[in-house]
């Protein structure tokens, strides 16, 4: 969250944290990656990583995105192609019309997961949008320095025709709102969809992977998610706590009431974004709608805090990882938009926030 | 670091694709600075009742599973957080070595960095391994690092691929950081040239 807001994060750079969202901040064609603590210390002592060259991975995302469907969904959609295990060795490089389309905070939820594909970064090449985004900010570099700079950095994008170790193509002018079933981030659905049956899949590790998932988050296959209900509902973590999350989930909550049997929690990423919500209102609009307007952090993400699933409980979280007990033990995610999210929220049970578009 | 030394053990099957960081050790044992007890931890929400008594039946709980220095797990092992406790509470559980089809990149640098050796075997060998395993659960596999070398069970033999550096200093039982540390004047030229280039950072 910070590094970009603070202009620290720029083109071209290497960047690394003891964490695997650290893929983030590859939205400003920064390699950016996670690393262990023993390489931290590394890191520390030395200013230096030994690594050894990943294979590249082309995502390709063409199209125009329908309303009611975002950046979440679009790595939530090559996620459950292409499997967790998908991208293992590679850096992506988001490319094509729909990414170019989008913003930068955008751009950083699709790179925030790029790890739940198994590639260690993924990138979206700078452009014009980058350099908006980035001008001006405290750590940018200012007048002769940042001309220098936007010339360094137009000669990082790819050239065209490049070759890729691997490609896949998403239409994006396809693809409905996405949710996740089962208990990793590539388990997941368009909303409208099936819960997929364990019994139709013929290798035995792979039906068991899924039986155990369903069996673990306690839901039938064949039927939809739409109408499930849901205890909590958590709108925050690093891949979609930015102020235009915000602004999507405020959108949808505005004039609404929140149901009364679900708890809401909305965290922003940042003490910054917090400021910015309140100065526009927005944690107003929360509040009135019966949600939590909370500090910023990690959350109901990571449950390494008070921030927790009860045993049983169902979210739907905008956060990144379904694994078992990921948000407290015992506890069940269904990972979405902030737009489904808030959505939810609203009606207590997994809803297509289509039917909400324009109507409050 | 120990140094890797060739061994013979029993193995603990865990026939599981993607098994992820936060069940190999949840977040909320990450607080700690220290490995010690960690191995209690391992696999701590698939291990442990309610009450927080070990459940009779899981296998790192038997003595079957306590005498097993190499597990062998299921497609993509350590996918997810890229904490480092994952290794660490493999290790001090005693687990030396885990073999799997994949294992996701962090977890596998993480590892060769604590003395863990991460063994990618093919599908067919992964197989039967888990079928060697259930038909004699005191069925040993021999692992040799220096020649890359799988002994399994029925005789068989697989050798399996490591990157010559991590090789180099887990035979040896030296960290990455101790040789960067020697390379320092090689460092120190590379950076001084850097400077020519422009520091894009500005001066807050």
């Amino acid at each position: 969250m910070i590094g970009p807001e603070q202009g620290l994060t720029q083109p071209g750079m290497t960047v690394v944290c003891g964490d695997s969202h650290t893929a983030t901040h590859g939205a400003f064609g920064a390699l950016a990656f996670g690393i262990g603590t023993s390489q931290v210390e590394h890191v520390l002592a030395t200013q230096c990583l030994l690594q050894s060259r990943s294979k590249t991975y082309e995502v390709r995302v063409d199209g125009v995105l329908k309303p009611g469907v975002g950046a979440k969904d679009i790595v939530l959609n090559l996620i459950s192609r292409i499997g967790i295990g998908g991208g293992t060795g590679c850096v992506f490089e988001y490319s094509g019309s729909a990414i170019r389309s989008l913003s930068m905070e955008e751009r950083m939820t699709i790179c925030n997961m790029s790890i739940e594909a198994g590639a260690r970064a993924g990138l979206i090449a700078p452009d014009d949008t980058t350099y908006e985004y980035l001008a001006n900010r405290p750590f940018a570099p200012k007048g002769e320095a940042w001309e220098q700079a936007l010339t360094s950095w137009r000669q990082l994008p790819t050239d065209d025709g490049a070759a890729f170790d691997k490609e896949i193509f998403i239409d994006a002018s396809a693809l409905e709102p996405m949710i996740t079933f089962g208990t990793n981030p590539g388990m997941g659905i368009p909303i409208t969809a099936a819960v997929p049956d364990p019994n139709a899949i013929n290798d035995p590790v792979e039906r068991e992977t899924l039986g155990k998932a369903l069996r673990y988050i306690d839901l039938p296959s064949g039927t939809p998610l739409l109408g499930h209900r849901v205890d909590v509902v958590f709108i925050g973590s690093c891949t979609n706590s930015r102020i235009s999350d915000l602004r999507a989930a405020a959108e949808i909550l505005k004039g609404r009431k929140v149901n009364p049997n679900v708890r809401v929690m909305v965290v922003p990423g940042s003490q910054i974004v917090k400021e910015q919500a309140q100065a526009e209102g927005l944690d107003r609009v929360f509040r009135e709608a019966g949600a939590d307007w909370r500090e910023a952090g990690c959350s109901m993400c990571i449950a390494m805090n008070g921030d927790q699933l009860q045993p049983g409980q169902y979210s739907v979280s905008t956060s990144n990882r379904n694994f078992e007990g990921r948000q407290g033990k015992g506890g069940r995610t269904f990972l979405a938009s902030p737009l489904t999210a808030a959505a939810t929220a609203i009606t207590g049970v997994v809803t297509d926030v289509r039917t909400m578009l324009g109507k409050n | 670091m120990e140094k890797f030394i060739k061994f013979s053990s029993r193995l603990a099957p865990l026939p599981i694709d993607n098994i992820d960081t936060d069940q190999i050790i949840p977040a909320r044992f990450l607080k700690t600075i220290s490995k010690v007890g960690l191995g209690d931890n391992l696999f701590s929400d698939w291990r442990y009742l309610p009450d927080g008594s070990p459940k009779p039946d899981f296998l790192l709980n038997r003595p079957e599973g306590r005498a097993a220095q190499v597990l062998l797990a299921g497609d993509n092992f350590g996918c997810g957080s890229s904490r480092e406790h994952a290794p660490w509470a493999l290790v001090q559980y005693g687990f030396r070595a885990v073999i799997s089809t994949s294992f996701a990149d962090i977890f596998r640098g993480n590892a060769l960095k604590n003395s863990l050796l991460p063994i990618v075997v093919p599908e067919d060998k992964h197989k039967a391994l888990f079928a060697a395993v259930e038909a004699n659960p005191a069925a040993e596999l021999t692992v040799d690092l220096e020649n890359q070398v799988l002994s399994l069970p029925d005789g068989s033999s697989v050798t399996f691929p490591i990157d010559e550096f991590a090789k180099h200093c887990m035979m040896q039982g030296v960290d990455e950081l101790g040789y960067i540390v020697q390379l320092e004047p090689e460092i120190a030229a590379f950076e001084s040239k850097r400077t020519l280039s422009i520091n894009t950072l500005a001066q807050v």
